[in-house]
């Protein structure tokens, strides 16, 4: 076993960082695509085209750089404006927030994508035969597309949700005591730069091994009740 | 917006720019030579042969790119033997650090993406290719991995698009890739917008080039999908 001089419940705290950073950043993030594909199948062009730029730009731009624009710009920013109201003192955005927000922001672009695939999917006639049944828009998309929705977009949701986990990591080059962050302050303590980010690579392999686990599980649950191919 | 500052930048950042692309042809390039043995190795049927490859993909499609490139550059170094070996030479520079780190890395999904299409290759070309007296080798060399590259080509043009995004971690252990370069203009001009959103741009301009260059490699490819040539008489 590896020896790791102490430094194992710095890991876990590290570990739990990272953890809660990523799933702040997917619920931003599904809060986004789904604004996102709303957006992109609007009937207003002008909602069209926002929809659309935003997941072309972000998808464009590498992750490492949206994580340190939002980092550095964000102060930037919220400085400016405040300045205009006559407030002068320095406003720092904290790592975790700049982290999550971007992070969000990442996966709302990319998922916007899966749920417009998935919302096109579902035949047209079910959210008539709603509309008929004297269901309001907003019922019929919570009831009747939403569910559906879900259950089509899973296996994309969970490929981005791996992709999410492993982003987490750049957040620790803006200074968030995250998994990576602690990994290397122990680094620094120790000399023993193989050792630690050995063990931190197997606390990220655990994370999604955990995750593909979960997913398998829910897209199980998801599919209940769906007619599959006789083979 | 101080324009001043981004045309002050501009030639800095076509010079990372240089590098970005390097760092993304080297890798790509040397990805897909080891990505083509792996996915052979991870088709076979006996145990001990696909258990390497296996393992290989499922240790670097779990961990992310960062702590990899971490492991590498930072951790190799604390052994005395790796340090004494004439590896070192390569070893102690974070270009090849780099290079070594996104080979691997982008390898392990390149074979998932070849394994994948050698899958789909259709059963009867295979069967037909026996029939006709060709051998295991042959049959690879000759059938599965000229189609399955072709079939591969738009899931290998995802990735190479994937690493140059990727490749923007370079910066952390200390290269002036594109992303190496806004930052260093950034600690000394503290503009974070005019900085990193003219970075964005070459980014864009990069991966719109790479698109475009990878439609017409299909287009070459698969000449069978071409419009014939109408002759008006």
């Amino acid at each position: 076993m590896i020896d790791l001089h102490g430094f194992e419940g710095l890991l876990l705290q590290g570990t739990i960082v990272t953890v809660k950073l990523t799933f702040t950043a997917l619920a931003l993030g599904l809060v986004l695509g789904l604004i996102g594909a709303t957006a992109k199948l609007s009937d207003t062009a002008i909602f069209r085209w926002m929809g659309n730029s935003y997941s072309t730009l972000v998808r464009g731009l590498p992750e490492f750089l949206v994580v340190l624009s939002f980092y550095f710009g964000a102060s930037h920013v919220l400085m400016m404006i405040a300045a205009k109201f006559g407030y002068d003192e320095y406003i720092e955005v904290s790592g975790f927030v700049a982290g999550f927000v971007a992070l969000g922001f990442i996966f709302g672009a990319y998922a916007s994508e899966l749920f417009r695939g998935a919302i096109i999917a579902i035949p047209k006639g079910q959210a008539e035969a709603a509309r008929a049944l004297g269901m309001s828009s907003f019922q019929t998309f919570f009831r009747i597309t939403l569910p559906q929705v879900w259950r089509i977009a899973l296996p994309g949701l969970g490929n981005l949700f791996m992709i999410l986990m492993k982003d987490t990591a750049l957040v620790s080059v803006v200074g968030l005591e995250e998994l990576l962050r602690v990994t290397a302050f122990a680094v620094g303590r120790t000399k023993e730069p193989f050792t630690f980010y050995l063990a931190a690579a197997v606390i990220y392999l655990v994370l999604t091994s955990l995750a593909s686990f979960g997913l398998r599980h829910l897209e199980k649950r998801a599919s209940t009740g769906v007619r599959e191919l006789a083979s | 917006m101080n324009w001043q500052a981004i045309t002050d930048m501009l030639p800095l950042l076509a010079e990372g720019a240089g590098l970005t692309l390097q760092l993304l042809f080297l890798s790509g390039f040397l990805g897909l030579c080891l990505a083509v043995p792996v996915a052979i190795a991870r088709l076979s049927k006996t145990w001990w042969i696909n258990i390497l490859p296996r393992t290989y993909v499922f240790l670097f499609r779990g961990t992310p790119l960062l702590v990899q490139l971490f492991l590498i550059y930072y951790g190799l170094g604390q052994f005395e033997a790796v340090r004494e070996s004439i590896f070192w030479i390569v070893l102690k520079e974070a270009y090849w650090c780099a290079v070594i780190t996104f080979t691997l890395h982008t390898g392990a999904y390149i074979s998932e993406i070849l394994r994948g299409a050698i899958q789909t290759v259709p059963v009867g070309e295979v069967e037909a290719a026996r029939a006709v007296g060709m051998s295991h080798r042959q049959v690879y060399t000759r059938i599965l991995l000229p189609r399955a590259f072709r079939i591969a080509l738009p899931a290998y043009g995802n990735e190479i698009i994937l690493m140059l995004k990727a490749s923007a971690l370079a910066s952390t252990i200390t290269l002036l890739d594109i992303t190496g370069m806004a930052r260093t203009v950034y600690a000394k001009n503290y503009l974070p917008m005019e900085s990193f959103l003219t970075a964005g741009a070459f980014y864009l301009v990069l991966t719109y080039g790479l698109t475009l260059f990878i439609r017409y490699l299909e287009h070459r490819l698969h000449a069978d999908r071409k419009e014939p040539v109408v002759i008006i008489g």
